[in-house]
């Protein structure tokens, strides 16, 4: 008995998603009074720190992970759960998570809940809370497999540091051939991916054009945030689809959410109504989004965005 | 080329979520199909039947009451359709139902959406991928057929990767993949007369189960702050709200 996790480590690094995922299977493993075991795929920087968070041993594969394929993702780790005996795997509710999630249910013969924001509840059973109709809700889901897979929400259970590094070993097992050949990745560098990112600045229409963004990447930049937009924004090519937020874009739940111009329409909210704070900044007093919103300035943007750009700047230099 | 696109139903995207206990408010709510199966899914699959040949059968799993969703895939251009009769509760039972259906015909490619916008379960692609063991290709934003070889761009965090795939898999359509179409009059009598097979659904069981519902906590209510004083509204994120 055991809780595996799957430590992701986008181009070789550890980031908080991983650490995230290993404290919510130490949780888990605790819980169920077992251990929690990780599982790094390819070449990573210091796969011994995740101890730190709480894993009890590193299972470590180097070879054959460098591009992602489905089938021999799905073949690692179905093989190294079955091998540690792990009746709950974790994995992040990011692209790699959420495209083995499935996989590793028909595999492991598990049942599978994704975008899980509590810890288990294993007082009878096993039963976790899940966000649906992209945030709107939360349900709760209970499992009645021996084996469980999920995918934890970002940003849900803040990850802690409770061990130091530990003893990193590798596993015996058979790999698929690759069907699938990865020829490019083209990503933004240097920003937190929107799914993991604390802090959130976005803008909808009411920046008219797109040549009108370098105000919002400024706010973002001295905050250290991940741009988003509404979803007529990334229609219209002012801004790349990636950013799209909502019922139908990515559903985010940062500590931090600063929205200009975007009117607040219930497909927008359904996206972001798990953020922790809310800050709306609209010329219309009318704006629905002032209703979802904990701090609120009805103004023009072009005037209140520099503004705040300014006073962070001056916050920051005096702290 | 031979494909198949899962479709399902959801509620319209401006519905009210209310529960009773554990089960869904279902009075005054209108479905609409998933949009990520019919605007991307369907649609890619309709585009490369254009370019290549072939046909698009669309699937669903569910009740009679669902043939609305399945006519309307057929008015925006699929050849047939499939209707599995049975009400599923998890995602396993729909990617079961689809690959009993499935497992024999030679699908090129088997289109699902990325997630359906109520459950966003984002587990039926992954499951039917593994259960007909073939390469899952999700989140895809693109992809080109040359008859042969696939190549798909799929949404990664910040950006997408590119791969290419030869023989068959299962696609998860994201945002991207195509452009919406809307049913024309033709379409819609055409519809009218195109196969709707029903069949009977085998025995799977369901593993989850949802207990219950809540809805997230409330806010407090707007604190509105004065736009000559953007440090006000810093001091109030720093101290009050302490998200920086
Ligand atoms: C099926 C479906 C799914 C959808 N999914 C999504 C989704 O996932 N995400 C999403 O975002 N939308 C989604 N939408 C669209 C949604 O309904 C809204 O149309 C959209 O969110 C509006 O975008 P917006 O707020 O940027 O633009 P608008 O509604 O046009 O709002 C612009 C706002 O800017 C304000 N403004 C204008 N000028 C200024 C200024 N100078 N200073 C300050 N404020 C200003 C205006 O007062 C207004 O409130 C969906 C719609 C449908 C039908
Ligand atoms: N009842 C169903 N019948 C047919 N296809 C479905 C059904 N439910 C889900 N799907 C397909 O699976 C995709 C992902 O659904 P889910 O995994 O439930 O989020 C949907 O976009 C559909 O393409």
């Amino acid at each position: 008995m055991s809780v595996l996790v799957l430590a992701e480590n986008p181009k070789g690094n550890f980031k908080k998603p991983a650490f995230e995922a290993v404290h919510y299977g130490h949780l888990t493993a605790k819980a169920l009074g077992t251990e929690c075991i990780a599982l790094v795929l390819g070449s990573a920087d210091n796969p011994a720190q995740l101890g730190e968070y709480g894993a009890s041993k590193v299972i470590h594969l180097t070879e054959g992970f460098d591009a992602y394929d489905s089938r021999r993702y799905l073949a690692a780790v179905t093989q190294v759960a079955q091998q540690i005996g792990a009746n709950v795997v974790v994995l992040n509710h990011s692209s790699t998570g959420k495209s083995l999630l499935g996989g590793l249910a028909v595999k492991l013969n598990a049942g599978a809940v994704s975008g899980v924001n509590s810890i288990p509840n294993t007082d009878s059973g096993f039963s976790v809370n899940k966000n649906v109709f992209a945030g709107k809700a939360i349900a709760e889901v209970s499992i009645n497999t021996d084996v469980k897979v999920l995918t934890l929400m970002g940003n849900s259970i803040p990850p802690e540091q409770v061990g130091s590094a530990v003893e990193v070993e590798s596993l015996q097992i058979e790999l698929p051939e690759a069907k699938t050949t990865v020829t490019g990745q083209n990503t933004v560098a240097g920003v937190v991916p929107l799914p993991e990112a604390e802090l959130v600045v976005s803008a909808g229409r009411g920046m008219k054009g797109p040549e009108n963004w370098g105000i919002i990447e400024d706010l973002a930049n001295v905050l250290g945030a991940t741009t988003a937009c509404s979803r007529p924004v990334a229609d219209t090519g002012w801004r790349p689809h990636h950013e799209h937020v909502g019922q139908t874009g990515v559903a985010i739940r940062p500590n931090l959410y600063i929205a200009a111009g975007i009117s607040g329409a219930i497909q927008h909210l359904a996206g972001v109504n798990s953020s922790k704070t809310i800050v709306v900044i609209n010329k219309d007093p009318e704006a629905p989004f002032f209703k979802a919103a904990d701090y609120g300035v009805c103004a023009d943007l072009f005037d209140v965005v520099p503004a705040l750009t300014e006073a962070i700047k001056s916050f920051k230099a005096s702290n | 080329m031979n494909l198949l696109v899962c479709v399902t139903k959801t509620p319209e995207t401006t519905s009210k979520i209310s529960f009773t206990g554990n089960s869904f408010n279902t009075e005054g709510i209108s479905y609409i199909m998933n949009p990520y199966d019919e605007w991307y899914a369907l649609v890619r699959a309709l585009e490369l039947k254009e370019q290549h040949s072939g046909t698009v059968t669309v699937i669903n799993v569910g009740p009679a009451e669902n043939d609305v969703v399945i006519r309307k895939a057929l008015a925006i251009g699929a050849d047939d359709a499939v209707r599995v009769d049975t009400t599923p509760t998890s995602a396993k039972e729909v990617a079961h139902h689809v690959f009993n259906y499935a497992k024999d015909k030679a699908y090129d490619i088997v289109f699902c959406g990325k997630e359906t916008i109520d459950y966003n379960g984002a587990e039926v692609g992954g499951m039917l991928a593994a259960l007909m063991d073939v390469p899952y290709l999700s989140f895809a934003s693109k992809l080109d057929h040359d008859g042969t070889v696939a190549t798909v761009e799929r949404d990664i965090e910040g950006g997408v990767e590119v791969a290419t795939v030869n023989g068959p898999f299962v696609l998860s359509a994201s945002k991207g993949l195509a452009e919406q179409r809307i049913p024309n009059m033709r379409g819609i009598m055409m519809a009218k007369r195109k196969p709707l097979e029903v069949v009977a659904a085998q025995d799977v069981s369901a593993d989850v189960a949802t207990t219950g519902y809540s809805l997230p906590a409330a806010k407090a209510g707007v604190k509105m702050i004065d736009a000559e004083n953007m440090t006000e509204l810093v001091r109030l994120l720093h101290e009050e709200a302490k998200v920086i």
